[in-house]
């Protein structure tokens, strides 16, 4: 593994964005439209409630760590597509690049995208909305690393299945956070899901940082041991989806798939 | 001395069809070995093995000493390509494409080496044109470009001359004999024109279902199996009818 590779295909990922403002705008303006629509949807429910249940904080903040998710995958999915939308895999494949180099610089580009977009979205919640991070303190870290190992599983396996089922497959990516959000508990706790949605939020570490982030702030309570298994999760689901794009790799390389990869080989 | 690159037993399967069936040869230093055979010979097979983008189901190749299947980023390390079927990013400038690929290849002082092979291709002018905007010719340029970016002993060129205008063609051709002979590089050739490759290549392999149908020197060749252009045994194998007094698989 060595840096000058992953420098390159990072700096691919740069180069493009530098010169395309219709790659560049996304990263800022979608995370900021969520933030202002859920802002002033939080704003408007804290008026009405009577109750002052913290609702404001709770559900902006929810907004915003799960839009970072949403990122980090994104960061990575998409620097893949630039490969896939300029039949690009040959050329880097048939270079000594190695397939972990290739991931690696798909994840650094991920990190440093979602980076982008994160202070955007703190910078909108904060100068706009008021909203702190203060409450969380620093269990805000563990929150974000949970989230950022599981948007970068996310990004690699949607990543792994387009590699197999080719470009057309690209539509099945988009929609995985939407998908998986009632199982994330962004808005509401675990125990309103029915039960066999909680056997399945249980194997999502982000409904163990969305359920730390309520008792923080309705209950001031840190909970340690379920960001400990989320942690375990996020981090196995990451070791897992390399692993599978290894292995689709590989047998990319078998069936020639690498060297005619278009939606036509594929499909 | 050992040949840059040596193929053995070299086969390929896709459930019932042998695209490429137990191919040997070897490519010595400063010599270009033409790859010819219809569309479906198993040339691009062979080549796509021999980069370690497919694998082969039995063989070796070795290149400079380094068993692709092992020993993959050092055989590469001093291996390139071009083939017509792989542009480079239309999205990036040629010289951001430059750049990319020889930190891929860990090419020391990068920056003057984009300069000189800029320089040697003609593409000075073009080093901030993104390459979806080059013409053919000027494609195929800076594919030689990234090709030669990191000095490799060994050249895969996969049809590097097609659809590209006859000026433009002979510069190409003019290049890689230059790669050959005054930079002892070896070079793997496909084309379908007949007269470059009588021009070019020191020694022809004719590929058929693949396996090496004929072999020998394209200036001599045709006569020695009684026709008078490389053109004519190349059609009279494309039908399928064996030059007289030659069994398949017989070499020249």
């Amino acid at each position: 593994m060595t840096i000058h590779r992953i420098a390159a295909i990072v700096l691919r990922q740069y180069y493009l964005l530098r010169g395309s403002p219709s790659r560049l705008l996304p990263l800022f303006a979608w995370v900021a439209i969520d933030i202002v629509l859920w802002g002033f949807f939080t704003r408007y429910l804290d008026e009405i409630s009577p109750s002052g249940l913290g609702t404001f904080a709770a559900l902006l903040g929810a907004v915003l760590l799960w839009d970072f998710l949403t990122r980090v995958m994104q960061g990575v999915t998409m620097a893949f597509f630039e490969d896939v939308w300029s039949r690009n895999f040959l050329n880097f494949f048939a270079t000594p690049l190695h397939i972990g180099e290739y991931i690696a610089g798909l994840v650094v580009t991920g990190i440093i995208t979602s980076l982008f977009g994160l202070t955007a979205m703190i910078l909108v919640a904060s100068l706009v909305f008021g909203l702190s991070f203060a409450a969380y303190g620093l269990a805000l870290l563990p929150f974000m690393l949970v989230l950022f190992l599981f948007g970068l599983a996310l990004g690699i396996l949607g990543s792994a299945l387009v590699l197999r089922l080719g470009p057309a497959a690209e539509w099945l990516i988009w929609p995985i956070p939407a998908i998986l959000s009632p199982f994330a508990c962004v808005f509401y706790p675990l125990n309103v899901l029915p039960v066999w949605m909680q056997a399945i939020a249980r194997l999502m570490p982000a409904s163990y940082v969305f359920e730390a982030m309520r008792a923080i702030t309705q209950r001031h309570e840190f909970m340690t041991m379920p960001l400990m298994v989320a942690l375990a999760l996020a981090s196995a689901y990451l070791m897992g989806a390399v692993l599978v794009f290894i292995s689709v790799y590989r047998m990319a390389v078998r069936s020639g798939l690498i060297a005619r990869y278009s939606a036509e080989a594929v499909n | 001395m050992p040949p840059v690159l040596n193929v053995s037993g070299l086969t390929k399967i896709y459930g019932a069809q042998r695209a490429v069936d137990h191919l040997s040869f070897q490519v010595h230093a400063g010599e270009i070995v033409g790859l010819l055979g219809l569309n479906g010979a198993g040339k691009s097979t062979t080549i796509n093995m021999i980069l370690g983008v497919l694998e082969p189901n039995e063989g070796r190749i070795v290149i400079q000493g380094h068993d692709v299947a092992r020993e993959r980023q050092a055989a590469l390390q001093c291996t390139n390509f071009s083939a017509v079927y792989a542009p480079l990013p239309g999205n990036l400038t040629v010289e951001q494409n430059l750049r990319i690929f020889g930190m891929i290849y860990a090419v020391p002082s990068l920056q003057a080496r984009i300069e000189q092979v800029l320089a040697e291709y003609d593409l000075t002018g073009f080093r901030t044109t993104r390459c979806g905007f080059l013409s053919s010719g000027e494609n195929s340029r800076v594919l030689l470009a990234k090709a030669m970016l990191n000095s490799p002993q060994l050249l895969l060129l996969d049809e590097p001359t097609a659809s590209i205008d006859p000026a433009n063609a002979q510069d190409i051709r003019r290049h890689i004999q230059a790669f050959a002979k005054k930079r002892n590089g070896a070079v793997l050739w496909t084309s379908h024109n007949m007269y470059e490759v009588e021009e070019v290549c020191d020694r022809i392999l004719i590929l058929s279902h693949g396996r090496i149908l004929l072999e020998g020197d394209p200036k001599t060749l045709p006569a020695a199996h009684g026709k008078a252009t490389l053109e004519a045994l190349f059609v009279e194998i494309a039908r399928d009818s064996v030059p007289d007094g030659l069994n398949a698989g017989e070499r020249s």
